[in-house]
């Protein structure tokens, strides 16, 4: 039996000048009975706004949304959220904040505590009820955040990123003592479901994993594990489904860098949320020993030490500047790329310079914008509103500080943070 | 919010225990005040006839009794207003078609002086309470609440606004009610503002008192039996050592409720903190801790929050059907476009209205000249406050380097700002007589004397949390004198700055009421200028006339804080991030 089911859910945002803008399309999903689902995807793929729709926050557009065959309009008592930076309230003790969800459905004190206790034990938080959530570290902090919702003794389970913002270690062994609890029928929930970025904790987790492409959001693959948990993280099987999923999650960037030229990058396009020194750490990393320029994509993760949604948009930058090829779960530096990193710093600022006008058509519409303007300065305002006829305000404000960092750096274009306007750059320093 | 500061002891046995010395410490106090503000009460509905006349005694004597008559009086505005915040902001907060329409109208009465309320004010209450005392009491508590209210609502509104999405959503998905989430989330995340608030509100009803107290509006001549009576008692007979021990009372009774209210309620409210910032140190108070240490206390308090846990459930999301059953309604656009045009029409027939009045009863030679005499008290208050921050943003830098001077200069600060400018006029006159000055540069002055002190503090507290690593880079670097300030201190100080000088000005248009018109036995110095131009018409009743400078004063208020002060704000917001 499916817990919950959606069936062409569609979702969509009203940008700033009033049209709306697809987050979610045609979305059909299912959440059987004693099941684990991750959600993988990067970041506008819209998994939290899916997530947000199934726990009743938001209502979608189109599309049935059903909760055990009955329709969801808001939020349900059976559907309880964990939530990534924990949600806790603050003044509230640590006791309290789990029987918060009690006390909203009325259960009476005495109940509330015995239930509370009963589930602080479980989750290995005895004699902690008295404590503030402010002298808590994030784990235990997050492990009040997971005995508040299970105290309500949900059916459904709703993790959005919970552990990503815990250290690995952390994040680990919350992650095998949820697993435990679930795999020993401890707790009376019979569907989890969770928004990931690391694709480690879905492949160890997961009975099943869905991921989402963005641009607008919808459901691209999903991939079944009928492996036993516990898993063994350095496992064969689970090795190979992590390269699996790895090469699933990056193939729309290996169309875009093997197609080359700015076939599928157009002015539109969103630029990656990734920083020009993690771009050059990163193709230096692959550079060097033992990578000599050619990567599994897992291994470089594990290498760099950065998590999966500092590194995806890095992989596609490097991409779309044609300084790295991304295919299937692999990267390999181009010849472009080897260049670049035995470049001194001059000179590797020229060619990132290049690539962008090259590769990048927001960049290059800026450079000759300015060009054609005989003050050389144009305010940002108009390029702000170009973005925002393909994304809402906030995103199309990130996508121009990122292309503003990039130009800077190429010396395509400069920026005054206090008038807001963009300028040529000063030609004496060429 | 419901809780105990001391969690482990959740005992409701009330009386189960035996005292401890902490409980006999506390016994007389406790029951000191309740009885000092029954006494208090019960004298405030004596009967009284309209005309009839309250002997105000200039003996010290009688201080203490009328200092425990302002400060019920104050602190029933202040539980008044408290009421009046919550009930506001919830609903601004979550209407947003009552919104559109409140946000302005709190922006307006604002900006409205005090001497406007209670000339308006007076005569309904009087008749509310015919032959007793309690009418007027009534317009005197109004108008401390009127001094107090707005900016607290104003506050809690905005803490409202702020409440962290992710918080919003996990009290949904646990399904609180609205009034649980009020209770539960909106008042505990707003408490450290909404607490700020009401202490600047106590100090800004004691700088409003006299007017509050001694009611001199229409002709009507009543003086309410309390320290701001006893001041303009005083003032009228030239009392110069009365006028010292008003003082010494006010000083008394700053530091009683300061001691026994404002500091076991930071305290305990020292929880609701949001983040932790460095550098903030947790308050402390020796009445809480004895309170925390009395038997009967505890208990009294662990009851007191089991029933207010109760009253939690009262309008919880009742039923335990799993799924609502129908969709949400949605809002049908053309109401709020209806709505939308309610208030245009509203404020155009205000408009239309205000040009009607001018027309037909001041005339339009009279409204010029009071929007001249606007204009000079502008230029008064903006010079003002331009030479107040050049003397206090130094010394306030220095301050707030030194963290040892900082809280110390806080406090003194803020009984600084409460001080009510009436208490300067003996001064003020003997000078100005003396050296024949001309009051309409040298009673300027007054206008910030009270207000100045918000531009220290908030500089005070903004130098306070300057990182020290900066100050320590910029050393290293070998950045001093002058180019420091430049880069380092005025910058990183500004934004704090702009606060402090957004709520001076607004204070110093309603003290200029006050200060550009000064009495002193039978000495009169007046300013030109719109606050002496107010206040002569409310001593002539002249209602139209005071309306009319009370409208010039709201435009005033309003269009420099507008196209002034929240360019400057919004400026400084940006810079700071």
């Amino acid at each position: 039996m499916n817990l919950i089911e959606l069936q062409g859910v569609a979702k969509s945002f009203r940008a700033a000048d009033g049209t709306a803008r697809s987050v979610l399309e045609s979305v059909d999903f299912h959440l059987a009975d004693g099941e684990i689902v991750a959600l993988l995807g990067k970041s506008g793929s819209g998994k939290s706004t899916l997530l947000r729709i199934l726990a009743g926050l938001i209502p979608a557009d189109h599309g049935k949304v059903e909760y055990r065959q009955r329709p969801i309009y808001g939020p349900v008592a059976g559907i309880a959220m964990v939530f990534q930076s924990f949600a806790l309230f603050p003044w509230l003790t640590v006791q309290q904040n789990v029987e918060l969800g009690l006390e909203a459905q009325g259960v009476p004190a005495t109940e509330r505590e015995t239930r509370a206790d009963a589930v602080l034990e479980m989750i290995g938080l005895a004699g902690f009820g008295g404590a503030l959530p402010r002298e808590l570290s994030g784990g235990m902090k997050q492990r009040v955040g997971i005995a508040r919702a299970l105290v309500t003794n949900p059916d459904i389970l709703l993790m959005d990123e919970a552990f990503s913002a815990l250290d690995v270690l952390t994040g680990e062994t919350l992650r095998n003592d949820m697993l435990e609890l679930w795999d020993g029928d401890q707790i009376p929930t019979k569907g989890i479901l969770i928004v990931s970025h690391n694709i480690e904790e879905a492949v160890m987790m997961a009975d099943r994993i869905i991921i989402m492409g963005s641009d607008p959001g919808r459901i691209r693959d999903e991939i079944c594990i009928d492996l036993p948990r516990p898993r063994n993280a350095d496992g064969v099987e689970v090795r190979a489904l992590i390269d699996e999923v790895y090469g699933l999650m990056t193939q729309r960037p290996t169309q875009e860098a093997t197609t080359g030229t700015s076939a599928t990058a157009h002015l539109g396009y969103r630029l990656p949320e990734t920083d020009i020194s993690r771009i050059e750490a990163v193709l230096e990393l692959l550079a060097d020993s033992p990578f000599d320029g050619h990567a599994d994509l897992p291994q470089l993760a594990e290498e760099s030490e950065l998590a999966d949604e500092e590194l995806f948009p890095t992989y596609e930058a490097l991409g779309l500047m044609g300084l790295a090829l991304v295919d299937k779960g692999d990267i390999a530096l181009t010849a472009l790329g080897r260049h670049y990193v035995d470049a001194d710093q001059a000179r590797r600022q020229e060619i990132f310079g290049q690539q962008l006008l090259t590769h990048v058509p927001l960049a290059a519409h800026i450079r000759r914008n300015l060009e054609s303007e005989s003050s050389g300065t144009l305010s940002e305002k108009r390029f702000l509103e170009l973005l925002e006829e393909f994304m809402d305000a906030v995103e199309a404000k990130r996508v121009l500080e990122v292309a503003i960092e990039w130009g800077r750096y190429g010396e395509v274009y400069g920026y005054d943070y206090h008038t807001g306007r963009l300028t040529l750059p000063e030609e004496s320093e060429t | 919010m419901f809780e105990l500061r001391n969690p482990q002891s959740q005992g409701s046995r009330l009386l189960g225990k035996t005292p401890n010395r902490w409980d006999f410490a506390l016994l007389p106090l406790v029951l000191a005040i309740l009885l000092a503000m029954a006494f208090a009460a019960a004298q405030m509905a004596r009967p009284f006839a309209m005309g009839e006349t309250l002997d105000i005694s200039l003996s010290p004597a009688y201080l203490p009794y009328y200092l425990l008559r302002t400060i019920l009086r104050m602190f029933i505005a202040l539980a008044c207003s408290l009421l009046f915040s919550f009930v506001f902001a919830a609903i601004a907060a979550k209407y947003r078609a009552a919104e559109k329409a409140m946000i302005p109208i709190l922006d307006v009465l604002q900006s409205v002086p005090i001497l406007g309320f209670q000339a308006i004010a007076i005569a309904p209450f009087i008749a509310l309470f015919p032959g007793s005392l309690l009418g007027v009491e009534c317009a005197a508590i109004f108008a401390i609440f009127t001094s107090q209210a707005w900016n607290m609502a104003f506050s809690l509104y905005q803490s409202i606004r702020n409440v962290p999405d992710e918080l919003n959503e996990a009290a949904r998905v646990f399904r609180l009610s609205g009034w649980q989430r009020f209770w539960r989330l909106e008042l505990p995340f707003a408490m450290p503002g909404l607490l700020w608030n009401m202490m600047m509100s106590m100090s800004g009803g004691w700088f409003f008192l006299v007017a509050a107290e001694a009611i001199s509006v229409a002709n009507q001549d009543i003086k309410l039996p309390g320290i701001g009576s006893y001041i303009a008692v005083a003032i009228d007979a030239k009392d110069g050592w009365a006028i010292g021990y008003a003082i010494a009372a006010m000083l008394a009774g700053i530091l009683l409720y300061d001691q026994l209210f404002f500091r076991p309620l930071l305290a305990w409210a020292d929880k609701f903190r949001f983040e932790e910032s460095q550098g903030d140190t947790a308050q402390q108070s020796w009445l809480l801790d004895w309170m925390g240490r009395s038997h009967w206390m505890r208990g009294l308090s662990a009851h007191f929050w089991t029933l207010m846990r109760g009253a939690l459930g009262w309008f919880s999301v009742r039923g335990d059907a799993a799924v609502r059953d129908a969709p949400p309604t949605p809002d049908n656009p053309l109401w709020e476009r209806v709505w939308d045009v309610v208030l245009v029409l509203a404020a155009l027939a205000a408009l239309a209205w205000l040009v009607v009045f001018v027309h037909t009863v001041v005339g339009w030679g009279e409204a010029a000249h009071v929007a001249f005499l606007g204009l000079i008290t502008l230029m008064r208050v903006l010079l003002l406050i331009g030479l107040a921050s050049l003397v206090w943003v130094p010394v306030a830098v220095w301050i707030g380097l030194r963290p040892a001077y900082s809280q110390r200069v806080q406090a003194v600060a803020q009984f600084l700002a409460a001080f009510p400018v009436n208490l300067m006029f003996p001064l003020v006159v003997y000078l100005l007589v003396t050296w024949r000055l001309n009051p309409n540069i040298w009673l300027s002055p007054l206008m910030v004397f009270g207000t100045q002190w918000y531009i220290l503090f908030n500089v005070v507290a903004g130098a306070a949390t300057i990182p020290n690593e900066l100050r320590l880079a910029a050393d290293n670097l070998g950045v001093k004198g002058w180019l420091k300030w430049k880069r380092v201190y005025l910058p990183a100080v500004f934004p704090s700055y702009v606060t402090g000088a957004i709520t001076a000005s607004g204070g110093s248009w309603n003290a200029s009421i006050v200060a550009e018109y000064v009495t002193w036995g039978k000495t009169t110095l007046v300013a030109d200028g719109l606050g002496s131009y107010i206040k002569q018409m409310t001593d002539a009743g002249d209602f139209h006339r005071i309306g009319l400078g009370i409208g010039v004063m709201c435009i005033f208020v309003m269009l420099l804080n507008r196209f002034f002060w929240r360019k400057l704000y919004l400026l400084a917001e940006d810079r700071s991030r």
